[in-house]
This record gives C-alpha cells, sequence and structure tokens, in this order.
C-alpha cells in the first residue's frame, strides 16, 4: 500500500503574526517558516505504518512555490520514500488543494492519505473532507489512534464529546490531531541520505485542476488587544475584586 | 431571496447548544428565511426543540436508520440534495460541523468560510487566521452558495421563545455504507458543559498530575464552574481530551475564566479571548498570561485554592 501525505509549509508556530499596516495581508518576509505540525504528525504515522508493513511507501505532497523543494527534503529527510511537489506561485484554497489531491490520487492510487486537520496559517479544517466528498470516499478527521488491518482503518477521532471510533473501508482519507503521536526528530545522516531521494516537480496548471475560488478575503487585521489588568496580592482580594463584578 | 439553512447539531436526542448560536449568525444575515434541518433516526424530539429557537422559520427532518450516528459522509449527500434550495448553510464550528461542512462545500462545488467572528454583510464575514493573531475579511461570490462553519463563542443563543412548523422530508440519496460508527467513549460528567458554562476553570501543567486535578475540580464545583485544561495537561494525562481549551481544542467565551498553572500560550489563548474576565494565577510572575488576564494573583495554587474556598465561604 501506498500513503500519501500533505506536507505544506506554514509560518512556524512559534512566530508572533504582525498584520501588515495597510491591511494587505500578514509579514511573511523573514519569517521561520516550518513543516505544519499537524503534516508533521501525518508523515510520522505513514511512517510508522510503513515500518509495521502496514505500507511500502511514503509520498510527501507539497504544493507550493518554487522555493518548496527544502521544506520537501526535511519530510525525505524524516522517512518519505520520494516527494510530489505541485508548483504553483499563486495562494492555494483548501478546495484547490483538495482538488490537486484529487489528481494526484487518481495517479498514485494510495491506500491512504493522511492530511493535517488543520493548517495553522489559515486554519480552515477543510481539505482532507472536501478531499474525501470529492474521491467519494470515507473521511477520519481529527484522529488520535489509527489502525490499519483487513482493508479498513479502524480510528479514534478526538470529538467536543470525547472519544468516537469509527470503522471505514480503505482507501480512506485521515486528518490527524495532536495526540496522534510524537513525530520523530531527523538526524544528520538522513540529511544526506535525503538529497538522493526523488522530487516529482508538476506544475500545477499541467493538472487541469479547475483553481476557481469563490472567497476573496479583502482586508486583514490585528485582532482586538485585551490590555493588562490588576494584579491581585492574595485569595482574599481576588474574591472581593470578582464579588464587586458581580461574578461571584 | 436570502434563505439560511441551518444543520442541527445533536446527541443523544438533545439538541446541542451550538445550533441556536449558529441560528443567531444566520439572523445577523437578515435573511428572508432560517430553516432548522435535523437529520437523526428519530429526530422528533431535536426537531422540537429546534423549532423553539426565535427566528426559525420551520424545521425539516430527515428521518433514516442510516442518520443515527454523525457521520459525515452519510449526512452530506442528504444535506447537499436540500442546499438547493437555499443561499446559505450555516453549521456550527464544533467537531460535528468541522467534520461535515467541508464535505458539503465540496459537493456543491464551493468554498468554504470557516469560523465565521461577524457578518458584515449578506456575503460578507469576519473571521480568524494565525490561532486568531489575525482577523480578515472574506467576500463570497454573490452566485455561489455560502457555506460557512460559524465560531460559536462570538455569538450568543438566539432564545427560545418561537414554535415554528416541522416539516419531514423524503430524501432518498444513495448513501454510502463505507463508514461506521463504533462507539462513542463520552467523558460522563455532572459539571456544566464546557463550550457554554459562564464559568470555567482550566488547569494546565502546573497542577502536576491526574491526582492533584482533584483540587481544580473541587474548585470549580465550589463556584459552579465547568472545567477545562490546556494541551499540556491533557496530553500529560491528567485529564481527557474534551477538556482542551485552545486553537485546537474549545473556543470557549464563559463569563468568567480561571486559568490556574497555565502559563498562557498564544494557543492557549485563542481559546479564552472572548472570555469576559480572565483571571491568572501562576507562580511565575512573568509568565506570559499575566499579559492578557484582567485579575492576576502571584503564588502556589495549592495553596491559593484552598484559601480562596475559604475566602468565598
Ligand atoms: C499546533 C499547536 C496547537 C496547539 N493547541 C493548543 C491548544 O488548543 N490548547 C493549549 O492549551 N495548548 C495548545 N498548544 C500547546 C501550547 O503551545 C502550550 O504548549 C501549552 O498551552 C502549555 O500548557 P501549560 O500552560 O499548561 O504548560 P506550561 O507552559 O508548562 O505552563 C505551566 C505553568 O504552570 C505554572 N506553575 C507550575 N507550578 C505551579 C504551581 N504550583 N502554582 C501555580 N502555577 C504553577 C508555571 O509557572 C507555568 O507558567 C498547541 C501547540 C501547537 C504547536
Ligand atoms: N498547499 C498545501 N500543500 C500540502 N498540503 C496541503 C496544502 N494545503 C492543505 N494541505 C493539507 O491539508 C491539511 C489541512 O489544511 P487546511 O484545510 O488548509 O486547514 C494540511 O494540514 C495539509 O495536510
Amino acid at each position: 500500500m501506498k500513503i500519501l501525505v500533505g506536507y505544506k509549509r506554514v509560518v512556524d508556530y512559534n512566530v508572533r503574526i504582525q498584520v501588515k499596516p495597510d491591511g494587505t495581508g500578514v509579514v511573511t518576509d523573514g519569517v521561520k517558516l516550518s513543516a505544519n505540525p499537524f503534516d508533521d504528525i501525518a508523515l510520522e504515522e505513514a511512517l510508522r505504518l510503513r515500518e509495521r508493513g502496514v505500507a511500502e511507501e511514503v509520498v510527501v505532497v507539497g504544493i507550493g512555490p518554487a522555493d518548496l523543494t527544502a521544506h520537501l527534503r526535511n519530510g525525505l529527510a524524516m522517512g518519505a520514500n520520494r516527494a510530489i511537489h505541485v508548483q504553483t506561485a499563486d495562494a492555494v484554497s483548501p478546495l484547490t488543494a483538495a482538488r490537486t489531491f484529487l489528481k494526484l490520487v487518481e495517479k498514485e492510487q494510495p491506500g491512504l492519505v493522511i492530511l493535517g486537520k488543520q493548517a495553522i496559517d489559515d486554519d480552515a479544517n477543510q481539505t482532507g473532507q472536501m478531499l474525501a466528498a470529492l474521491w467519494d470516499r470515507p473521511q477520519a478527521t481529527f484522529a488520535s489512534k489509527v489502525e490499519i488491518a483487513d482493508g479498513k482503518a479502524t480510528v479514534t477521532r478526538e470529538v467536543d464529546a470525547g472519544l468516537e471510533t469509527i470503522e471505514a473501508e480503505l482507501p480512506v482519507v485521515i486528518t490527524t490531531d495532536l495526540r496522534l503521536n510524537e513525530p520523530r526528530f531527523i538526524k544528520l545522516p538522513d540529511i544526506m541520505k535525503a538529497k538522493s531521494k526523488p522530487i516529482d516537480v508538476i506544475e500545477l496548471g499541467s493538472l487541469g485542476v479547475d483553481v476557481a475560488d469563490h472567497i476573496k478575503t479583502i482586508h486583514y487585521a490585528a485582532p482586538p488587544k485585551r490590555s493588562k489588568g490588576v494584579m491581585v496580592k492574595d485569595a482574599a482580594e481576588l474574591v472581593t475584586a470578582l464579588k464587586q463584578k458581580g461574578l461571584l | 431571496m436570502t434563505k439560511i439553512l441551518v444543520i442541527a447539531e445533536h446527541l443523544g436526542g438533545k439538541l446541542n447548544g451550538s445550533t441556536a448560536r449558529a441560528v443567531s449568525a444566520a439572523a445577523a444575515v437578515k435573511p428572508d428565511a432560517i430553516d432548522v434541518i435535523v437529520l437523526s433516526d428519530a429526530p422528533d424530539a431535536v426537531a422540537a426543540e429546534a423549532a423553539k429557537i426565535d427566528g426559525v422559520s420551520k424545521v425539516l427532518t430527515i428521518a433514516r436508520a442510516e442518520n443515527a450516528h454523525s457521520l459525515a459522509a452519510v449526512y452530506a449527500p442528504q444535506i447537499v440534495k436540500v442546499a438547493s434550495g437555499y443561499t446559505h448553510v450555516f453549521v456550527p464550528s464544533t467537531t460535528f460541523g468541522k467534520d461535515l461542512a467541508p464535505r458539503v462545500a465540496a459537493l456543491l462545488g464551493v468554498s468554504q468560510v470557516s469560523d465565521v467572528m461577524s457578518v458584515e454583510g449578506p456575503h460578507t464575514f469576519k473571521r480568524p487566521i494565525y490561532a486568531g493573531n489575525a482577523i480578515v475579511t472574506v467576500e463570497v461570490d454573490a452566485t455561489s452558495t455560502v457555506v460557512a462553519t460559524i465560531r460559536t463563542a462570538s455569538w450568543a443563543a438566539a432564545a427560545s421563545n418561537g414554535s415554528a412548523p416541522v416539516e419531514p422530508l423524503n430524501v432518498e440519496p444513495l448513501l454510502p455504507s463505507h463508514t461506521r460508527f463504533v462507539n462513542l467513549q463520552q467523558g460522563k460528567s455532572d459539571r456544566p458543559d464546557l463550550q457554554g458554562a459562564p464559568k470555567v476553570v482550566s488547569g494546565g501543567r502546573g497542577v502536576g498530575s491526574k491526582e492533584n486535578f482533584e483540587i481544580v475540580y473541587k474548585f470549580a464545583d465550589k463556584i459552579g464552574a465547568a472545567v477545562g485544561a490546556s494541551r499540556a495537561a491533557v496530553d500529560a494525562g491528567y485529564v481527557p481530551n474534551e477538556l482542551q481549551v485552545g486553537q485546537t481544542g474549545k473556543i470557549i467565551a464563559p463569563e468568567l475564566y480561571i486559568a490556574v498553572g497555565i502559563s498562557g500560550a498564544i494557543q492557549h489563548l485563542t481559546g479564552i479571548k472572548d472570555a469576559g474576565t480572565i483571571v491568572a494565577i501562576n507562580k511565575d510572575g512573568e509568565a506570559p498570561i499575566f499579559e492578557i488576564a484582567d485579575i492576576g494573583l502571584v503564588g502556589d495554587l495549592f495553596k491559593i485554592l484552598p484559601e480562596l474556598e475559604a475566602a468565598i465561604g
């Protein structure tokens, strides 16, 4: 079995995001970029499934600009067999990403596609569900445990009410939650090895994907700030303050 | 004609409070009609509750055995059949809605607006990105169906004085059988629900252990609060996952939020931005949580919580 993994590059989660004063975007120049944390988890899960003998091949997929190569090399260094770089200079909406994944799925015929539950830049939380819909296959979102056996995936999902377990026939689209696993660190020799692993570069334009976007972002703003409040010196003072506000 | 279809969220025969919040967002669009749809094997009780929500024009039900559990792959084709009569489809941005809405949007061939915080016009909305560190205004093409998830913390629940008619529907698309519900392990608790509670007490890594968390539960019970937690506390196994507050947990807006032994990472703060009053108790006076807390108290939580209980009387 082959596993396709979404491997998006995003602004690192430790960066303090600044909105440009003219409201046209956020500052990304000179800002640290990393793999989307949920995608590192997706890749880790795929590698573990390969190590358990459930899968033979793990392919990382990035849709983005020409300089994505170094990022994809990180995925290869972590252990993916090969990478697909779908190249486009334009911003990619979740629907376009899902349609692009569908093209790759038709070509690669994977048994599993593992994506992050959300990209921490757009926080959309859509691509996996959209791919599953377009592909007419099951989805198992927000996974915190995955078992594959007998042509089925049994997935535990983190839902608001607790932990839900579902069973789905392969091929399946899984999206990862934070507690699925802890991604491994990349070791130096693996970075060397990754240099000889293949990266297929495909122009998005050549895939025949409908890139129409129904949603335009017209303005960016900084969120309203909560101002620093008061400090109290002990429990008694805190209780008084809360009683004054009618909260106790 | 602007017509909005709101998809009801329910569990165990009870309507989830997130539905009335999504109806509030729908009302902000000032539409000609707001219909709520209930998919279930036995929708009557939930439909009766939904019919009471102010502003609802009618409640549609689809009763099918396959709808016993909210599987997105099963629900989506049915909603798509009904959606053709609507300009907007709104779903609460809970794990239920986040799972379902993109599947509906993709089948309709449209993009989705996630986590609507405010309605600026029938096709213009504000939503957070980068864990709430930026707020964008987005405009949906006026000829496309608007599929949106509604950030529940941004909307008060619509009141329950209405009496809309309930109308059973017969939509019979072929439903997939490739996805099956196995079970739901639900944390059972007599405490208020984290997502709707007016008061919440959350504990973090500073609480130190599952056993120590009793002190947080005890204090929460004293003031009638729901209990939440940071991701670090969940990861360390102190509490179950459904208590996590933040970017990847629950986004909440209680009147009072008390953070105990939580440092205040940006991913946590994004979950409590809309809280009325934030209280922080932390032994580290430099903890970032104090930057945004309305009331801060530096000290050891194991000493302070019992003192608070005593002071409340
Ligand atoms: C993609 C992503 C998503 C994330 N999503 C979330 C999310 O949804 N929610 C979330 O919470 N986190 C989330 N995180 C994790 C987040 O970055 C922090 O790691 C986490 O919030 C830290 O939890 P904490 O404050 O409990 O722990 P710590 O940062 O370790 O803080 C513990 C605090 O307890 C204090 N303390 C210790 N002992 C005592 C005592 N006896 N009395 C009083 N104070 C004491 C310490 O001074 C310290 O400030 C996410 C991270 C990533 C990368
Ligand atoms: N441009 C992209 N390149 C690679 N993977 C992507 C891309 N966009 C979305 N994905 C995948 O889809 C997941 C969810 O993204 P989103 O729907 O944007 O929140 C991500 O975690 C990735 O796994």
